[in-house]
């Protein structure tokens, strides 16, 4: 934009919009950055203080302990595997079940929304949740990352809306004319019309899956079926940093020798465990916008 | 072969019905079972009978919370931390959407975009991790930082006077980018030509805001505005919980961290699910009341 012609207001305006975000950029950005050049640094120096701009001294160490500690790994292979297969059985039941509801000759589609809606606004609550995955024998087993709550209202209306605005009503007429059922005409028709709603619907229950721990916290008493975030919240929160579990009593003594190198390896498995999200990040990225937008015009 | 009126529906929607029932049968099982399940409130749990619940007891576990000694301090926590969120972090993603709706160069929203909508990825045990060690007074950049500044040693994770400043801060750290991107929808609907106008008006761009992209959100945050209220006891579970250590209990037990710890961890569960149901009530009427006032004041309402 050239400066000259805009009067002064004009620049003042640009000056401080400039600076209000570069203010927001940093109090974003910061704290990430900060946690990533930790993780590679000198665990004394970060300790102290020394670490603001750049890695000083750099050290491994931190991803050293991480990639020999055996409880990462077994929760790193539960999540990919939790998050891999209750995605697809998400997509599996939310899909074909928002085309149905966008078909306006379905004649059932309004008192199966309404069911299906009133679930947004009321629940039984933790409790009777709890005991109904006890009746049915799914607690500390992998099932119960899986088919509870496959169907997220909020995204199949997402889908249904995307699905009346983005098909035309003369597609559907032709491919009938050419003798197409609604199998067909979903799986050849509405699916490959729909590449960007699945990433963003797919996108959307990968990150629930990957990031969740409450299921893990209630459900699950086995240590091998446990999933990442729960591997790291023994790290991160309850301290229990290194697996012979050195770094446990260690957290008390301040600032001493074990919280140093306990800090290091908080940086690292947070770096570690986060980065398969971030690096899916950046592909899908342009997608969000579309995909709030495509719900926001009905709800 | 001729078929009948209804037999012919059938015939054409058959196919429909098999695509939807996995979604019906998934819907009724695992959301419609556990509201059944909220009867155990008003009965005795019985292990051999499950959900069904045992003798009647009316009101009993209402009144047994109502009386307890913890109630008054739940009550408040929750309300606390509730409204500190909404009072700071409901106007945030607005006045961030109308800051980024004002950026002309593409390259640069798209930057800002990209930087705003990348913390609400990040998994909730992450950021309370990242919290206790960057707030750490001992080794945290955020502690040397305060001391820097003179604000001496404070302990941010594990006082009572920070728990809710640094609960709600966090939280618009996380979220606000990714609320807003209702906002800029919202924004992006603004006809041009209002704009152009206010411009031969001689209207600067702050008068702009205030009276172009202002009036065009109202709505949208009436509507949000009123979801919100609907929520004012649902505090997060999973972040409090997640937060709470034995120094700021006394601030961060709220509701659902109390639920959780009589149901699942003490297994009472009818006296647990009589909470959970208590908590769900009061959402109910400030929903309903928030929506009642709103429609009087300015003819937008959920239903």
């Amino acid at each position: 934009m050239a400066l000259k012609g805009l009067g002064g207001k004009e620049l003042a305006f640009n000056i401080a919009l400039f600076t209000l975000c570069a203010v927001i950029f940093l109090i974003i950005l910061y704290p990430l950055y900060f946690i990533v050049i930790a993780s590679f640094s000198d665990s004394t120096l970060v300790s102290t203080g020394k670490v603001l701009l750049f890695p000083k001294g750099a050290s491994l160490f931190g991803y050293k302990e991480i990639f020999q500690d055996s409880r990462v790994w077994i929760g790193y292979r539960n999540t990919l595997f939790y998050t891999l297969f209750g995605t697809l059985v998400n997509m599996l039941f939310t899909m074909p079940a928002a085309y149905v509801l966008s078909r306006k000759e379905f004649k059932a589609r309004r008192p199966i929304m309404f069911l299906f809606v009133i679930t947004m606004f009321f629940n039984g609550g933790l409790i009777p949740t709890y005991l109904l995955m006890k009746d049915l024998h799914i607690t500390n087993t992998f099932w119960v990352f899986i088919l509870p709550f496959c169907v997220n209202i909020f995204y199949l209306i997402i889908a249904r809306t995307f699905f009346e605005t983005a098909l035309p009503a003369e597609l559907y007429e032709a491919a009938v004319m050419d003798g197409c059922s609604h199998f067909m005409y979903f799986a050849k028709v509405a699916m490959p019309l729909s590449k960007a709603l699945i990433s963003v619907i797919g996108l959307y229950y990968l990150v629930g899956h990957w990031n969740d721990f409450f299921t893990g916290l209630i459900y699950i008493r086995d240590n091998n079926l446990q999933p990442l975030q729960i591997v790291l919240r023994d790290i991160l929160l309850s301290n229990q940093v290194f697996q012979n579990g050195a770094g446990t009593g260690g957290g008390a003594a301040s600032g001493g020798y074990a919280q140093r190198y306990a800090d290091q390896i908080k940086y690292g498995v947070i770096i570690v465990s986060s980065l398969p999200i971030l690096m899916l990040y950046p592909f899908l990225q342009k997608y969000f916008e579309k995909g709030v937008m495509i719900g926001s015009v009905k709800g | 072969m001729r078929l009948r009126g209804g037999a012919r529906v059938f015939k054409r929607d058959y196919q429909l019905w098999i695509m939807i029932a996995p979604a019906i049968a998934a819907v009724l099982i695992f959301n419609y079972i556990p509201m059944y399940g909220i009867q155990l409130s008003f009965r005795d749990f019985d292990f051999s009978k499950g959900l069904t619940g045992g003798a009647w007891r009316g009101l009993d576990y209402f009144r047994q919370f109502i009386d307890s000694y913890l109630f008054t301090d739940l009550m408040r926590n929750t309300f606390l931390i509730s409204l500190a969120t909404i009072i700071v972090g409901f106007p945030a993603p607005i006045i961030l959407a109308l800051i980024l709706n004002q950026i002309r160069r593409k390259r640069m929203k798209n930057l800002m975009q990209t930087t705003v909508y990348l913390p609400h990825f990040i998994s909730i045990i992450v950021l309370v991790g990242m919290m206790n060690v960057l707030m750490s007074p001992e080794t945290g950049v955020i502690g040397y930082m305060m001391k820097g500044l003179g604000l001496g040693h404070i302990n941010l994770i594990a006082s009572t006077n920070t728990f809710i400043p640094v609960y709600v801060l966090s939280d618009i750290w996380q979220h606000c980018g990714w609320n807003s991107i209702i906002y800029l929808a919202a924004l992006s609907t603004v006809d041009p030509q209002l704009y152009d106008s206010a411009k031969i008006d001689g209207a600067s761009r702050l008068k702009m805001i205030r009276y172009v992209d202002m009036p065009a959100l109202v709505p949208t945050i009436i509507i949000l505005f009123i979801l919100s209220m609907g929520n004012i006891l649902s505090t997060g579970f999973e972040k409090i919980f997640l937060m709470q250590n034995s120094l700021n209990l006394p601030v961060s037990e709220v509701i659902a961290t109390y639920v959780y710890k009589i149901g699942i961890i003490s297994n009472q569960f009818s006296y647990a699910s009589a909470i959970g149901l208590f908590n769900t009530l009061i959402n109910f009427v400030f929903l309903f009341a928030m929506n009642t006032v709103s429609k009087k004041m300015s003819n937008t309402s959920l239903y």
